[in-house]
């Protein structure tokens, strides 16, 4: 999961540390929310059962809060951190608009709103993995192993991934293969994505005392760990496209895209830092910009399948 | 003898905070009502109550 910022220029006019209903909408992480509401949409619609369109909006609505309820409670807890690193100084919390026990009031609060309401809406197992996503997002992962590991980013990938699960489980009122898988594709795209991120980001996680592997273990290593994930990976990616919720599409997209992704990994891999340096990490930066077009086409191609579906054209 | 309104400054700083809150507490309303009607009206309500029945019977 990648932080978000958001815009509270709009503000401006306004009594200075007065929060207002956009600093607090900032705490849910908008941008995260976003990438949530895509993937939980796609896990929805994929599964093989139909669910009434107006149950469907609210269950993502409400997977989308509980994922931004998780997003305050990451803010709370790390408000030092926040406050110490360029990138997130101007974040409510440490900008003086929000008090962080607000943040805190406001997490747990949306956490159980989100859980009660999805139980309600559609059934309790969705319900329970989303209560699971959160206590893991704001527990496991923030309080635990963000300052403990420089493997923090793997595990705690775990708890972008669980949003297309929560989805199927909405439909389906289970956990099945595919939806394990859409779980897994997620959960090994996010090392390579937010480690090449972290190669061309010359962010300040030392002086902060979050154990990046960029920091702990140099770039040279991180860059041969971007390269194993990318292996792992690719795999998982093709052997999708053989379960129910594959298709041509679908094969041809993870084909494609596993093979640039392959080759974008082994270019990083082979690269010495000093020339990464020379042309201002322009490879590293491009193999970011396509993880993002990687998992965004894998969805993608997921749900034209699953559009198509009806009229005799998605799937195999 | 009356009231004035007078509105004092913090009405003016907190506006946004309050219209903020209160449209997303009138969307609650819409979405709980909703929920509740699609729930009856796809007959969910009547399975569960039918069942519940029978089992007292």
């Amino acid at each position: 999961m990648t932080d978000a910022s958001f815009d509270t220029s709009a503000n401006n006019n306004t009594h200075p540390g007065e929060a207002q209903f956009g600093d607090y909408f900032a705490l849910l992480k908008p941008r995260v929310m976003s990438l949530v509401v895509f993937t939980a949409l796609v896990g929805l619609i994929a599964a093989p059962v139909s669910v009434h369109p107006f149950i469907a909006f609210c269950a993502v609505l409400f997977i989308a809060v509980g994922g931004g309820a998780s997003g305050a409670l990451n803010m709370w807890w790390d408000a030092d951190i926040d406050a110490v690193m360029k990138r997130t100084t101007s974040r409510p919390i440490p900008s003086g608009k929000v008090e962080p026990r607000e943040a805190m009031a406001l997490g747990l609060a949306l956490s159980g709103f989100a859980v009660i309401m999805l139980g309600l809406a559609s059934n309790w197992i969705a319900a329970g993995l989303l209560a699971f996503t959160i206590f893991f997002y704001a527990v496991i992962y923030t309080m635990w192993l963000k300052r403990w590991t420089p493997q923090n980013i793997v595990i705690g990938g775990a708890a972008g991934a669980f949003p297309p699960m929560i989805g199927w489980a909405v439909a389906t009122g289970g956990v099945s293969v595919e939806s394990v898988l859409m779980f897994m594709l997620i959960f090994m795209w996010t090392p390579p994505h937010f480690w090449a991120l972290a190669l061309f980001m010359k962010s300040d996680y030392k002086e902060a005392g979050v154990p990046m592997l960029t920091v702990t273990h140099g770039r040279k290593v991180t860059r041969a760990h971007i390269l194993v994930y990318t292996i792992l990976l690719a795999p998982l990616a093709i052997g999708t496209g053989l379960t129910s919720i594959g298709g041509p599409i679908y094969m041809t997209t993870a084909v494609v895209l596993n093979a640039m992704f392959l080759w974008g990994a082994v270019k990083i891999w082979r690269r010495p830092e000093e020339a990464a340096e020379a042309d201002k990490y322009r490879v590293e930066k491009s193999f970011f910009g396509l993880s993002l077009l990687y998992l965004f086409l894998h969805f993608g191609a997921i749900l034209a399948e699953a559009a198509l579906r009806p009229y005799g054209l998605g799937g195999w | 003898m009356g009231f004035e309104n007078v509105e004092h400054e913090l009405h003016k700083r907190r506006s946004s905070r309050n219209i903020g809150v209160g449209l997303t507490l009138v969307a609650f309303i819409a979405i709980v009502f909703g929920l509740t009607m699609v729930k009856i009206t796809s007959g969910g309500l009547e399975a569960t109550i039918s069942n519940a029945t029978q089992g007292e019977g």
